[in-house]
């Protein structure tokens, strides 16, 4: 039998997953592993774990391995925490996996970026199951129906680690795969007094995300989260604007799907003005005031 | 205590690559070869231990043909103290190498098992999470801090909204991220030092193969050329004839 199950860290995700399960062209339903109710998206049913946080992937794996009898396809969107506790369930139950999969040609074969989305590789799987985590923005993304309350299953959560401590920053930005505005600062930034006052002041004045480079956050400018990029989070907004970026292969491979890019570099050079779909040669320092002054209005 | 840390052999990460004609594969004609920079990541971390801990003993484990030794004599030269070689030129995907590596694991019983977040040829990040459970060992993935004490290992881990904590108890597995240290450079008398020590070559003991099969390599479609402007109004005006803060 195929059907899907869409596995949701939290209700939102279960959004991005309507137009994934109609490229696949399955009959569907969606597991809440935390929230009670989700949004109109197509589901058979609508089921819930219970939990009131999530725990440690190890649980969250042998949880959604004892549903997985029914299903040909357990799917979510990719993120940290779906690869994490996804391609530990796919170990579980000894099936293929395949991450971050950007287009479904029917239900076992698959498109995805590899090295360091320089390349489009196109897989075809064997198995039942199939692990899949998917990008969102490959997909439609259909209005949601009224919200369905979900059936609570109570499933354990028990699971063998500790969590000492939690700590979350950013605020009350948008996520960064959510934002509709992102601009991105590289490592002449200088320090994380500068990074926040420049970029995330600007974020701030246009209701935007915050975004990095590796250099950014590996020389403590910007927090780890921020990082974009193909080891860090993949955007898809309608205006990425690149400030003090050079344009490296791996950065690249997180903005591609970005409507417009926008690079603002002192470097007439700089490879980041070979995607970008306007380039403004200029210091950013001087840039940005100006462009958030006007975007602002 | 012992530490098992699998290291992958990929395409050099700054190389420009392109899809083979046929769009059989990727090209590699003229591309380096280096370890993934997750593992030589997680190699640092176990040397790193070792300096606090001397009597940690470090394997380092890579699945490939006979050109990996590469490989494994960089992290020897790093400070690992012996390695392993499953030599084999059969496919492997991610499913067939966590039962090759698992059986490793079986024949070594190492307490923790160092290896990267992700492979930077085929960014899969699937490897050590399926071994992890196919061991039945608790994981901590995406390490930014890493510390032994009394059979558990307490580790930072990078999560999409920030950091959290964990405790794990040993044996475990943990994937590597970015920040966890940056990996030294090495020196002539390391790679002197690597020489001398043992690369167990091994047959496989599993069967390999691929589940997900590798249809095509192709380009990326390119974006469209884009265009310079010359001041902010200049940015503003396009912007807004794309119809945005318009
Ligand atoms: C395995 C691996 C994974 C990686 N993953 C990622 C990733 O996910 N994301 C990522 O971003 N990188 C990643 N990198 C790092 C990547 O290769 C680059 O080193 C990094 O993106 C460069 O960051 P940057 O553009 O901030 O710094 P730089 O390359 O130093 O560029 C700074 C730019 O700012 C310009 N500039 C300087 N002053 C000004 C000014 N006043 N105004 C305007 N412009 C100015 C300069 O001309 C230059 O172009 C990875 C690397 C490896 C090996
Ligand atoms: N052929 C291999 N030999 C040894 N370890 C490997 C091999 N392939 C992958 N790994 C390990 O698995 C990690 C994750 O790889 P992947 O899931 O393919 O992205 C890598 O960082 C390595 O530590």
């Amino acid at each position: 039998m195929s059907r899907l199950l869409l596995v949701a860290f939290d209700p939102t995700d279960a959004l991005g997953g309507a137009g994934f399960a109609g490229a696949l062209g399955l009959p569907f339903d969606v597991l809440l592993l935390t929230g009670q109710a989700a949004p109109g998206i197509g589901a058979e049913k609508v089921l819930a774990t219970g939990w009131t946080e999530l725990p440690p992937s190890d649980a969250i794996a042998s949880a959604v391995a004892g549903l997985a009898g029914g299903y040909s396809h357990l799917a979510s969107v990719s993120a940290m925490r779906s690869k994490d506790a996804l391609a530990r369930l796919a170990g579980h139950l000894d099936a293929p996996m395949v991450t971050d999969v950007i287009a479904a040609e029917g239900p076992s074969q698959f498109k995805r970026p590899i090295v360091a989305g320089s390349l489009i590789e196109t897989v075809a799987v064997d198995g039942n199951p199939i692990v899949l985590t998917f990008r969102p923005s490959g997909f439609s993304k259909p209005a949601p129906g009224a919200e369905v309350a979900a059936d609570n299953l109570n499933l354990p959560g028990t699971s063998a680690v500790t969590r000492v401590s939690v700590s979350s920053r950013g605020g009350a930005r948008p996520d960064l795969t959510q934002a509709k505005v992102i601009i991105s600062g590289g490592r002449p930034l200088k320090d994380a007094d500068t990074f926040e006052r420049v970029i995330g002041g600007f974020a701030d004045a246009v209701g935007g995300a915050a975004g990095a480079t590796r250099a950014a956050v590996d020389s403590g400018i910007a927090p780890n989260e921020l990082q974009v990029g193909q080891t860090g989070k993949i955007v898809a907004p309608d205006l990425y604007i690149a400030a003090g970026v050079s344009g490296s292969t791996q950065h690249m491979a997180g903005i591609k799907d970005s409507k417009i890019i926008v690079a603002i570099n002192t470097d007439p050079d700089a490879p980041i003005f070979e995607i970008a779909d306007l380039g403004l040669v200029a210091d950013l320092y001087q840039a940005l005031p100006e462009l958030q002054e006007k975007l602002k209005k | 205590m012992k530490i098992l840390v699998a290291v992958k052999r990929v395409i050099d990460p700054y190389a420009k690559v392109g899809p083979l004609a046929d769009g059989s594969g990727i090209d590699t004609t003229n591309v380096k070869f280096d370890v993934n920079p997750f593992d030589e990541i997680a190699i640092e971390e176990a040397v790193r231990q070792k300096e606090k801990d001397p009597s940690i003993e470090i394997v380092a484990v890579t699945i490939g043909g006979s050109e990996c030794t590469e490989q494994l004599q960089k992290a020897l030269a790093m400070g690992a103290d012996r390695a392993i070689l499953v030599e084999t030129d059969q496919a492997y995907d991610p499913s067939s190498l966590s039962k090759e590596l698992e059986a490793v694991v079986r024949s070594e019983s190492p307490d923790v098992i160092l290896m990267g977040k992700q492979a930077t040829d085929g960014d899969n990040n699937q490897v050590g999470q399926m071994l992890a459970a196919r061991l039945g060992w608790p994981q901590a993935t995406f390490a930014c801090n890493v510390q032994f004490s009394g059979g558990k290992a307490t580790v930072s881990r990078e999560t999409d909204t920030g950091e959290e904590t964990l405790e794990l108890p040993l044996p475990a597995v943990i994937t590597t991220d970015l920040r966890l240290n940056e990996p030294r450079y090495i020196g002539i008398a390391g790679i002197v030092k690597a020489r001398s020590k043992p690369i167990d070559r091994r047959a496989p003991v599993t069967p390999g193969g691929t589940r997900v099969r590798s249809v095509k390599v192709e380009s990326v479609p390119a974006r469209a050329a884009g265009k310079k402007v010359a001041s902010v109004e200049e940015l503003m005006n396009e912007l807004s004839s794309r119809g945005v803060g318009a």
